[in-house]
Order: structure tokens, then C-alpha cells, then sequence
């Protein structure tokens, strides 16, 4: 299923949970959920390995674990970029372009909705709406708002970002 | 609790115990509230919604499964608002639903098909998403087809509440939402005991058992096999009810008249083999009392069982009686001494076993089960598969002569026919202990301390002033907790104990018909102590071919050919889930 040599690396450093568990040590039933907050805040995202070890620190099957972290979109279990792009899919944006928007977005990246480049520089999604119709079509690179786009200005602005 | 509340379903007063469903309450005054999610066996869990009735005073229509009653509630199961909203809910469930009910597994017996037409579902106005989901068989015993799951989670309830293995979960959200191992694994994958309880207890045709009833069938016309097969003792108290019969109603004599009208050229019984593992079994367990070697003893017969103990508790497998299930001991032994006495090449045999059991399947390929010096069992059906071959065969079993099994290996006692049930094996054991022990004949067989359907029974047993405490747990939930209470030191001070994967033993194991009576396994399990209370001889030690294959074959139980044949080592297993 995970498909990104990261997800394997051998350096993961399953030490870096114990600070996460150790916030959590009192709380009997329940940790499950600001545990993997606090894991994926330490690598980024949820690696296999992770979650195992989690699942045997709090006494959680692993099917349950996994039924937790597939359930909430806050969750990731492959790697994401270093940037977060998300580009807004809403009605004000569709009329006025949206798809080509992110066409050139996932022809710029080589990747679709949801997944991160090679390179780990940028992760692609798509948003319902991001409250900003009148800069329609619109989208954000991490903390910024890119609005009334084409999709020729779409280069440019990434490049911005790349290192 | 105790507390009883009078409450009016459709119209009609009802004195029910406080706490209960209204689905519960309404059983009693004979009004059937159809469900889907919900099954008598498991928590309810509300996410179906067929079972909506109309509450007074209540905003919402109300899931009748997991509504609690109250004092002077008004309850009604039949208004035009009910029918309709539960006509919506099938007719929903239908538009993302393969509908080829006429090539699946359980078409006349999937509980989707029954609700349809219960409901009067005449068309499906609602066309879904399909998302064609690969056929998951890399499970040795189980098939999930995802297509025609309906997200009902009995299975999920199942496998974490009463068999704590926790192999499925539910996965994604809204229109995503999938039931799935962990990390969307194969069921083969995963840490899975094969119990096949999931497939027993979904209601439709999205998990079902791997079916071997053409290879078994390509056999019988082979003219150059012999075909040998094997009944195990919870088959012939269940596999009436696939021909209208009642759970727990003897069939054995059809069984073995319609196996032999099939073609089958020998038919024999596991209970021989039953009885022959009491013998290895209790020898052993009395070495290793006298000795104080690794107690306490498990004794189990039930492979669902041996997996859970490899799987999860690998640290206590030395405290498994190093016997073969009657299953494998058959097997070991239909290619060796039935070969030889029966002057028949073992290269001939085709040894096919039928079982209550999902997990026999798996048992049969474990590679360690080849001392005949061939795959000792070539092939396992269940009961449901039987069922099958049996009318696919065009047999009408209730017309079938009664028939005898055939001569050797074809004789059990009573002590044989009461391993399908929970409690049944320790009885049997007991019994022939007893009279090892004391050298005296024991007059009452009937150990009653160690029958009924307590998770966890335990007993103290007098062989004649030898004391031994001994313990009967069924269902992996209750087997785990023996476990850690043997991890924790053992501070029950249990000598023996018995352990059955299948929550009531063998009668109501993974391949068994699937009942929709509330009491199948106390029927079931009367069915066996009837069958048992019946035969002539109900101590294994008695059974003259028992007798017979010692004098002329084995030697002595738990001599050097004994532990070639019938003995076997369990070791840690491993099904690591990993990230591809």
C-alpha cells in the first residue's frame, strides 16, 4: 500500500515516541488519539513501524489503530512535503476554472490529489472551500493565499518555494 | 437490574426486565422487528437502522436493537412512517450491492436477500457507486468478497468481543468506508486464528468459506483413488438443519448413507480417532501430573485454538498436550494402519475430512502434518460445504436409508461424540482417566461439573483420592484469559484444561449451517449428550477397535509409534503485518 521508500527507512528513530508516551502515561483509556497527534508532529506523518509500536505501548490492536487513523483526514500515513498546497475545489472556484487549476498543478508536481513529491518538497490537495471566493480560483501554499490564478501563473509560484 | 418495566408494543402490554432492547421486549409477544447489523451473539451497535420503530414522544425514529425499554413506553413496529423508512434503508443498501444472488454462496440464505424481500423491495431506485473490489482468498480457510459487504461490522464485533483477535476494522469515512484488516491487508496476512466466526455470523455473501467441494468431487470420479472420508462428532447434530431439520437432531445414519449414495468408498469416523486421542491424551496428562512436567496441560482439539496460542501467547505452547487433533491422527493413520490393514496403497488414498471447522483446513496443509509420509488429510469441507455437495449431488437426505459407518476406523464411543462440544473432551478425558488411575470401573460418566456454557467452568475432580482442579474455557476471549491467568502464575492451580476456539465448542464452529435459532448451541450440544447417552460403550478405553489398533499396530499409548504418528510440537507462528 505505501508505496514511498520513506515509509521503510531504517532511521526511523522509534526512541522519539518516548517523550510522546510519557506526556500521556496517565491517561488509562483514550491516549490513542493525542498520541498519534504527537507522533505525527514528531515524524511528519504515521510510518507502519510507528504505529505498531504504538499499538503495543497503549494495548490497542493495530486494526484499530488503523481504523482510527484512516477515519480522521488530521491523520497521514504516507510523507508529506515540506510545503502544503491545496487548491480549492468550491462552486465559486469550479465556474471560474478550478480543474485546470490543478491540472497545471498536478502536471507542474508529477503527483496527484493527496500525495507528496519525490522530492518531499511540496504535498498536493485539494480543498471543498477555503472562504476566499472572490479571489476565485484560489489556493494556499502553506500559510498563503494565492488568488485569481491561470493556470500559466502556476510555475511561478511554486517556484517561489522550491529550494 | 432486576428491576422489571411494563411498556405497549403495537398495542399490546409487555412486562420485560429493565435495561432490555425494545427488539428484545418485542420477541416476547412473538412481533419480529427484522434487523441486519444486530445478531443475538453481539453487542448491538445501531448502524443499520432496519430496525427502526416509532417511539412515542421521540423526535426520531428509533433503532429498536439498541433502544433500552422504559415505564410506560409506547412502541410501534408497523405505522406506514416505520415501513417505509426501512424500505429506504434495504433499497439504499441495495444500490451499491453486486445483486448476483444467483451465482453467490449464500443466495437463499443471506439475510440482505430475506430483508428485500420481506420488505417488498420491488426495485432499487438508487444506482451506487461499485467499486469492484479484488477477491481477497489469501486466506487458507476464509474468502472475503468486499463487493457484497454491508458494513453491518459483524464481523468486526465478532473478532474483538468474543474471539479478542481484533482482525477487522472499520476504515476511511462516508462513501469510503470499508471493513478491512489492518493497513488493508490480506486476510491471510494478518494475524487470523481461521476460526471463521466472522464467516458464520455475516449476513451476507462477504466472507465465506474456501470451497474445495469440486476437488473432493474430482476424486470421487477418479477411478484409480480411494476415496476415504471422515465425520467429525458436531457435523451429525447440525447437518440436518441445512435439510429442514432442527439444531441438535442425530443424523448420523443419513449422514453416512447419503456419503456412501455420494460415491465416497470408505466411510469412517473421527470419533475413533476421538477416542484414540483420549487415550494418548490422558496418558499423557497422567505422566506429566505424576511427573510435574509443564502444568498445567491444555488439551484442545481445535486448531482455531493452536493458532491463537502460536499467534499470541507463543511463551505457554509447553503447556499444550503434544497430541494431534482426532482430525490429524486420522489422517496420520488412514494412510499407514487403515492402508495396511485394509491392503490398499497409501499412494491411492485420497483422505478428505468433514468438520465443523474453518481452521481444520489450514490444520490439514501445516507442513508437519505428513508423518503417513503423504499430506495426511488431502482435503477438509465443512458442514455448510457439504451441504452443498450433498444437494448439488441430487441426494434427498431425509429420504436417505440409514447406513453404518464401515468397519475399522468406523467406531466411536460416547466419550468420542461429545468432543464437538464445549466441556466434551475434559468429560471424555476424565472418564478414561479415572479408571487409569483407580483401576476401578467408574459407574456415573456423566461429569457434570464441567458441562453447561460458563466461559470460564472450572471443577475439582476426585480420581479416587486424587485431587486434580481442572478448567474449560470457550471462545478466544475466555481462552485468553486463562492465559494470562497462567502468565500470572497459575494461582487457580489448574492441573488440565480444555480450550475450544468456537464460543460453545465444535457444534457451533466457523463451518457449521448458520442458525438463526437464539438456543442452536445449547440444541446443538443436547443433540451430542443425547447421541452419547445412547451409544453402548461411552468410555474411549473400551472401544474394541481402539483396543484392536493398540494390539495389533500402536503398542502402548504414547509409545514410539504413538509419538510418530499421533503427536505433534506447536512453535511461535509468525504473520508479521508489514508495509506492503
Amino acid at each position: 500500500m505505501n508505496s514511498n521508500p520513506q515509509a521503510k527507512c531504517e532511521c526511523l528513530d522509534l526512541s522519539k515516541l518516548e517523550p510522546v508516551f510519557e506526556r500521556y502515561k496517565e491517561v488509562v483509556n483514550g491516549a490513542l488519539i493525542p498520541v498519534l497527534q504527537g507522533a505525527q508532529d514528531v515524524y511528519g506523518y504515521l510510518p507502519v513501524p510507528v504505529l505498531e509500536a504504538i499499538a503495543e505501548r497503549l494495548v490497542v490492536p493495530i486494526s484499530q489503530v488503523y481504523g482510527v487513523v484512516t477515519f480522521y483526514a488530521q491523520f497521514h500515513l504516507e510523507p508529506r512535503g515540506k510545503h502544503i498546497v491545496r487548491t480549492c475545489q468550491g462552486t465559486a472556484c469550479h465556474v471560474r476554472g478550478a480543474s485546470k487549476i490543478l491540472d497545471a498543478l498536478k502536471g507542474n508536481l508529477g503527483v496527484a490529489p493527496g500525495k507528496a513529491t519525490d522530492d518531499l518538497q511540496f504535498t498536493l490537495e485539494t480543498v471543498a472551500c477555503i472562504g476566499a471566493c472572490g479571489l476565485a480560483p484560489v489556493m494556499m501554499v502553506d500559510q498563503s493565499t494565492h488568488g485569481r490564478l491561470t493556470p500559466d501563473a502556476i510555475p511561478e509560484i511554486l517556484d517561489k518555494y522550491r529550494q | 437490574m432486576s428491576k422489571n418495566v411494563t411498556l405497549t408494543i403495537d398495542g399490546q402490554a409487555v412486562t420485560v426486565p429493565a435495561g432490555i432492547s425494545i427488539w428484545a421486549a418485542a420477541r416476547k409477544i412473538g412481533v419480529h422487528i427484522p434487523t441486519l447489523c444486530h445478531h443475538f451473539d453481539i453487542k448491538p451497535y445501531a448502524g443499520c437502522r432496519v430496525c427502526v420503530v416509532e417511539v412515542a414522544g421521540a423526535r426520531a425514529l428509533a433503532a429498536a436493537c439498541a433502544f433500552p425499554v422504559a415505564e410506560g413506553m409506547v412502541v410501534k413496529t408497523n405505522t406506514k412512517k416505520v415501513r417505509e423508512a426501512r424500505k429506504l434503508v434495504v433499497e439504499l443498501l441495495l444500490a451499491n450491492h453486486p445483486k448476483n444472488c444467483l451465482t453467490c454462496d449464500r443466495s437463499q440464505n443471506c439475510e440482505l436477500q430475506e430483508l428485500a424481500l420481506e420488505m417488498g423491495v420491488h426495485e432499487v431506485r438508487f444506482q451506487g457507486k461499485k467499486p469492484n473490489w479484488p477477491i481477497d482468498d489469501s486466506n487458507p480457510s476464509i474468502v472475503r468478497d468486499q463487493n457484497k459487504c454491508v458494513l453491518c461490522g459483524r464481523c468486526v464485533r465478532v473478532c474483538s468481543e468474543k474471539q479478542t483477535v481484533n482482525v477487522y476494522t472499520f476504515a476511511n469515512r462516508g462513501f469510503d468506508s470499508t471493513v478491512t484488516p489492518a493497513f488493508g491487508k490480506g486476510l491471510g496476512k494478518v494475524k487470523c486464528t481461521y476460526c471463521g466466526q466472522c464467516s458464520a455470523i455475516c449476513p451476507t455473501g462477504a466472507i465465506t468459506v474456501k470451497d474445495d467441494t469440486e476437488k473432493v468431487m474430482a476424486a470421487i470420479n477418479d477411478p484409480d483413488k480411494v476415496v476415504i472420508v471422515q465425520t467429525a462428532p458436531a457435523v451429525r447434530v447440525a447437518l440436518g438443519e441445512l435439510f429442514g431439520g432442527e439444531p441438535g437432531a442425530v443424523i448420523t445414519s443419513q449422514m453416512v448413507g447419503a456419503l456412501k449414495l455420494m460415491g465416497f468408498d470408505r466411510v469412517l469416523d473421527t470419533n475413533f480417532t476421538a477416542d484414540l486421542t483420549i487415550m494418548e491424551e490422558a496418558t499423557e496428562f497422567l505422566d506429566r501430573l505424576k511427573n510435574g512436567w509443564d502444568m498445567p496441560m491444555i488439551t484442545s482439539c481445535s486448531p482455531g485454538w493452536i493458532n491463537f496460542l502460536e499467534l499470541f501467547y507463543p511463551e505457554l505452547v509447553k503447556h499444550h498436550s503434544s497430541c494431534k487433533s482426532p482430525q490429524q491422527m486420522f489422517g496420520a493413520l488412514a494412510k499407514t494402519y487403515y492402508a495396511q490393514e485394509q491392503k490398499i496403497d497409501p499412494k491411492k488414498i485420497v483422505s478428505v475430512s468433514i468438520m465443523p471447522c474453518t481452521a481444520k483446513k489450514f490444520e490439514a496443509l501445516r507442513p508437519e502434518m505428513r508423518s503417513s509420509g503423504y499430506q495426511d488429510v488431502d482435503y477438509v469441507l465443512t458442514t455448510r460445504e457439504l451441504g452443498k455437495l450433498l444437494k448439488s449431488s441430487g441426494i434427498f437426505f431425509n429420504d436417505i436409508p440409514p447406513a453404518e459407518y464401515d468397519p475399522i476406523m468406523g467406531k466411536g464411543t460416547g466419550a468420542g461424540t461429545i468432543f464437538g462440544n464445549t466441556g466434551g473432551v475434559m468429560e471424555a478425558a476424565l472418564r478414561t482417566a479415572y479408571e487409569v488411575v483407580t483401576g476401578k470401573t467408574l459407574e456415573n460418566v456423566e461429569f457434570n461439573t464441567v458441562r453447561g456454557m460458563g466461559g470460564i467452568r472450572e471443577a475439582d475432580i476426585d480420581l479416587d483420592g486424587t485431587q486434580i482442579r481442572v478448567a474449560v474455557a470457550h471462545g478466544l476471549g475466555n481462552a485468553r484469559q486463562v492465559m494470562e491467568a497462567i502468565k500470572r502464575g497459575n494461582r487457580n492451580r489448574w492441573d488440565f484444561i480444555e480450550v475450544m476456539a468456537c464460543p460453545g465448542g465444535c457444534i457451533a464452529g466457523g463451518g457449521q449451517p448458520i442458525s438463526k435459532d437464539i438456543n442452536f448451541r445449547a440444541k446443538r450440544i443436547a443433540g451430542l449428550y443425547e447421541d452419547d447417552r445412547k451409544l453402548p460403550l461411552r468410555k474411549s478405553h473400551e472401544n474394541p477397535e481402539i483396543q484392536a489398533i493398540y494390539r495389533d499396530y500402536l503398542g502402548e499409548p504414547g509409545g514410539h509409534k504413538s509419538h510418530k504418528l499421533l503427536h505433534t510440537h506447536l512453535a511461535k507462528q509468525d504473520r508479521e503485518i508489514d508495509a506492503n
